[in-house]
């Protein structure tokens, strides 16, 4: 395969085009979409350029065509990956519901967009129930939540690495600040750096003459006994929670004497790690803690966190209702400290609500 | 200062209207508006809009209205009429929404002969998100997502929506294509669907050529000749099925 980046370096673009160029480098050989605000650039990008590269791309008549080519294409053994934002990944859920039951290595970025419904077309974070426990399943996915133009390469590269080693759907939880702004990042060839991208593989048209060397393949996700289901996904809960500690990542900073976390995830982390500085230069102990992974999520961390700092209070920053809220507190259940809320649906956090609300609590 | 006559069933708290100078909606609705005063249905009427840039139109008229979602507003006006047989609903939306994210709900309530009326803008683009390729997208035509043409061997041939409507529908369905470059006989066209609902004679579609100049980044004049030279040879313009008299080809 042709190499994209020949020499590590310097660009200054927006997310959905650092998206593109980042599924190219990863070796993704084929892109379904249908267009959607605030992702359709991704889309845009990668069909000028992925033939250049001798990669695909269909335009698919809906969402869930282009979720349930992408499972075609990865069973058939092919790099693949789609993006989407708001009505299109709630569409997107039927044929994600089928990756989780196959075990199949999809890729999906999704750059929120205000909700619900058609919402808005501009940002949020009211997707994270959806992209972490959408569809009839049990959440065995992975979400990783970018904050930079820097992680959305980073994240989409390794995406498709986590993908095919771990065979969990994979998400790069973006939003549509994220997907329109323009900010400096490094691209880089990932082999070049040391990093080894896992191969492909097919499940059906394989290699040899059926009964002679190989088995027909009969790959199925519907089950006549409810024991068959039960065992099938005791064995993925119990697979997925086995590589959730090699999976899940987390960042955290001045949380050793912080007397109050603050926990946001996403572009919103950014703010809170402004307010930390912020509310420090004030005398304030603040600390930030961040999940990269939102699926599995890094709860021993979180614990670790709260009992090491012996802070007194967390407030929990998100740009939507009590989605990443609802996480969180599922994650530390039994923890006592008090938890207090800005929630902002729909709209930009900044480090100033940030300070502010630490102040009114404290 | 003498304005144009603007249709009784407009909303004119909201006029000017937002869709983009040059932009063929407006003509639609236009045509629309006068086919609803003149056959006097504006009280009974529901007006559903698709997403797309058809949205723009979801305070447009002074009659009941309801913004759906993208392709789905086929199966809500379907629901209303279903619950409500007096009413007159009439479904707004575009290539995109129509023949592509909603195009089961197009075949599925043309195959049961739904008593509604959808009325189909085809502007051979995604007009709203920014001019991706559409299913009416012309062969070789650049789009943002087909930015080298449209390659039929990749995408296939362009849909023709009123032939595959018209070729699903049993008797009673009003099957037509009209261009905003023959405003007259759009307006025909419109009421005539409208008519055939009226009259609870089946389903009733119909397709409007119309202008993205946005999109087509074309000026006035090239505009016009897209759309009278290139899409009208493409999709010809016609009644496909009618069982108010006579079709006309
Ligand atoms: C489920 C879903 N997918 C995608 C979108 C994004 N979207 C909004 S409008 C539109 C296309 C509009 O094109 P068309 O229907 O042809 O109408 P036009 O704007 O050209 O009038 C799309 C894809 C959406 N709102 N919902
Ligand atoms: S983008 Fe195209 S279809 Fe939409 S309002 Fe403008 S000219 Fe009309």
């Amino acid at each position: 395969m042709q190499k994209v980046i020949e020499k590590a370096g310097k660009a200054f673009l927006t997310g959905n085009e650092a998206a593109a160029w980042a599924a190219l480098a990863a070796g993704a050989e084929i892109m379904f979409g249908y267009p959607i605000t605030p992702q359709n650039e991704i889309m845009h990008y990668w069909t000028r350029l992925a033939p250049k590269y001798g990669r695909g791309f269909l335009q698919t008549e809906d969402e869930i065509s282009a979720g349930f080519t992408v499972c075609g294409a990865v069973q058939a053994g092919k790099k693949a990956f789609t993006a989407t934002a708001g009505p299109g990944n709630t569409l997107m859920q039927e044929p994600f519901s089928m990756a989780e039951a196959m075990r199949l290595p999809l890729v999906a970025i999704i750059q929120q967009r205000g909700g619900p419904s058609s919402g808005t077309v501009i940002y949020s974070q009211q997707e994270v129930t959806l992209t972490t426990f959408g569809g009839n399943g049990e959440g065995h996915r992975i979400v990783y939540s970018t904050a930079s133009h820097q992680e959305i390469y980073d994240y989409v590269i390794k995406a498709f690495n986590t993908a095919w080693k771990y065979r969990f759907p994979t998400f790069v939880l973006g939003d549509g600040y994220q997907a329109k702004m323009r900010e400096p990042l490094v691209m880089y060839d990932p082999e070049e750096k040391g990093m080894e991208m896992v191969k492909p593989y097919p499940l059906v048209g394989l290699e040899g003459k059926i009964g002679e060397g190989r088995e027909p393949q009969h790959l199925c996700n519907i089950y006549s006994m409810e024991e068959e289901l039960y065992e099938v996904v005791m064995k993925f809960a119990a697979e997925y929670e086995a590589i959730a500690p090699e999976v899940v990542e987390y960042e955290e900073k001045n949380c050793d004497d912080a007397e109050i976390l603050i926990l946001a995830h996403g572009v919103v982390s950014r703010a809170a790690d402004d307010a930390v500085k912020a509310l420090r230069a004030q005398g304030i102990k603040a600390g930030y803690f961040r999940p990269i992974t939102l699926r599995p999520f890094p709860g021993r961390q979180l614990r670790e966190v709260i009992a090491k700092s012996g802070a007194k209070k967390m407030l929990i920053a998100e740009s939507a209702y009590g989605q990443f809220d609802r996480l969180v507190k599922q994650e530390i259940y039994g923890e006592t400290i008090p938890i207090y809320n800005l929630f902002m649906p729909g709209v930009g956090i900044i480090d100033y609500d940030i300070v502010n609300k630490v102040k009114s609590i404290l | 200062m003498v304005l144009p006559a603007t249709p009784k069933s407009w909303y004119l708290p909201t006029k000017p209207h937002k869709f983009c100078p040059g932009c063929g909606h407006g003509i639609v609705l236009k045509a629309l508006g006068e086919a609803i005063d003149e056959l006097g249905i504006q009280d009974k009427t529901v007006f559903g809009c698709d997403i797309g840039c058809s949205l723009l139109s979801w305070n447009f008229f002074a009659c009941d209205s309801i913004q759906t979602h993208h392709g789905r507003t086929t199966p809500v006006m379907v629901g209303i009429k279903r619950a409500r047989p007096e009413l007159i609903t009439i479904g707004y939306m575009g290539d995109g929404g129509g023949y592509s994210i909603g195009s089961q709900h197009l075949l599925n309530a043309a195959v049961r002969n739904e008593k509604i009326t959808v009325i189909l803008v085809n502007n051979t683009n995604y007009g709203m998100t920014g001019g991706q390729m559409a299913p009416t997208t012309l062969p070789g035509q650049k789009t943002e997502t087909t930015p080298y043409g449209r390659d039929p061997e990749i995408t296939g041939y362009p849909t023709k929506g009123p032939e595959f409507v018209a070729a699903l529908t049993s008797d009673g369905a009003y099957v037509a294509r009209g261009t905003v470059s023959k405003y007259k006989q759009l307006k025909r066209f419109i009421k005539n669907a409208l008519q055939n609902q009226i009259e609870g004679n089946g389903f009733s579609f119909v397709e409007a050529l119309s202008t993205c100049p946005t999109n087509w980044r074309t000026n006035a004049q090239q505009t016009w000749s897209f759309l009278e030279d290139e899409m009208e040879k493409y999709f010809p313009v016609g009644e496909f099925k009618s069982p108010l008299g006579k079709g006309e080809k």
